[in-house]
């Protein structure tokens, strides 16, 4: 269960976030509690995984190139194919899902050459085919994400 | 189109990829690693969000880890002449927090729209999904719902524009 502290840190701080010197101390002005406290749920909320980071989500596109790519991974085969790709620098997701294209993943480098290349290193390594699905527009204004406490 | 980013921004945006480090002065600390003041770390935050390549600043929460423990990806095959409306009308919707449009891959794959939908059961999501093709005037909804299954790696992109900084932060 979270505490209250912890709920409002989770739905109050995901955008505009304080870009001033002493950003945990203004938060926790607001919250009425001390910058220490504020460091210190962070920090557990980063620790525990809740949080995955307090910093910029970028627009796809805008820094270096970036693409979703999907595979056809026969099953008993996953494990290994997922570890292989998880382990490169440029993807950052990479999660299973349900469908016959039942891996996919972002790949994010310094531009469009770099995302090819390492597609195409994957696909001989795997000896399968990849999907290349490059974004053409993004439709949605990130303004974080309503949690709904139970 | 990516901006031309000169050499202090790529090394502030690989420094933030990772996020701030939770120390009372998060900024000077990462001007210390990429050798800017502070006011320059905190201006250049400003301008590369004004300039809309950092489309949000905050706490970036992971939706599983918070009981949103059923996630799926929503493909659509929405007409070219739609997809940027429906696009758009899908984003409204608080459950949904990513929608893009994409190429399709014909014969194998016919989908053109893409949005993340979170609920906190299986069946949530499904209405959800009902409800974004009613409200949104999908005529005819042709759609798939890839739930997520393992998750095999999640973390902030990592572009490697500039070496890395010479004080290397823990992974996540």
């Amino acid at each position: 269960m979270k505490t209250d502290f912890e709920k409002r840190l989770l739905d109050e701080f995901q955008r505009d976030f304080p870009v001033s010197p002493r950003p945990f101390a203004e938060i926790a002005e607001r919250l009425d509690a001390t910058e220490e406290e504020v460091i210190g749920a962070l920090e557990k909320l980063q620790d525990e995984g809740t949080v995955s980071r307090v910093g910029a989500v970028f627009r796809p596109g805008g820094v270096g190139d970036s693409t979703l790519a999907a595979m056809a991974v026969p099953p008993e085969r996953l494990d290994e194919v997922a570890d292989l790709v998880s382990a490169y620098e440029e993807v950052n997701h990479n999660y299973e899902r349900e469908h016959r294209l039942n891996l996919w993943f972002v790949v994010c480098a310094k531009d469009r050459e770099a995302v090819t290349a390492a597609l195409d290193d994957i696909s001989r390594r795997t000896g399968l085919e990849v999907l290349d699905l490059p974004m053409i527009q993004d439709y949605h204004l990130d303004l974080g994400f309503r949690l709904q406490w139970h | 189109m990516a901006l031309e980013l000169n050499d202090t921004d790529k090394s502030l945006i690989t420094a933030l990829a990772r996020g701030l480090p939770l120390v009372p002065d998060p900024y000077a600390e990462i001007g210390r690693r990429v050798g800017l003041s502070e006011a320059d770390v905190m201006a250049a935050i400003k301008r590369l969000s004004e300039e809309g390549l950092i489309k949000r600043f905050g706490v970036v929460v992971r939706h599983h880890e918070l009981g949103y423990r059923h996630n799926a990806m929503v493909v659509w095959d929405i007409p070219d002449d739609k997809v940027a409306d429906i696009g758009k009308c899908f984003s409204k919707f608080d459950f949904v927090t990513l929608c893009y449009q994409r190429p399709r891959r014909l014969p194998d794959w016919p989908y053109n729209l893409f949005c993340m939908v979170h609920g906190r059961e299986r069946q949530a999501v499904l209405d959800q999904v009902e409800e974004l093709a009613k409200k949104c005037g999908v005529d005819h909804p042709r759609y798939d719902v890839l739930f997520s299954g393992r998750r095999f790696k999640q973390r902030g992109a990592v572009y490697r524009l500039a070496p890395e900084p010479p004080k290397a932060e823990a992974a996540e």
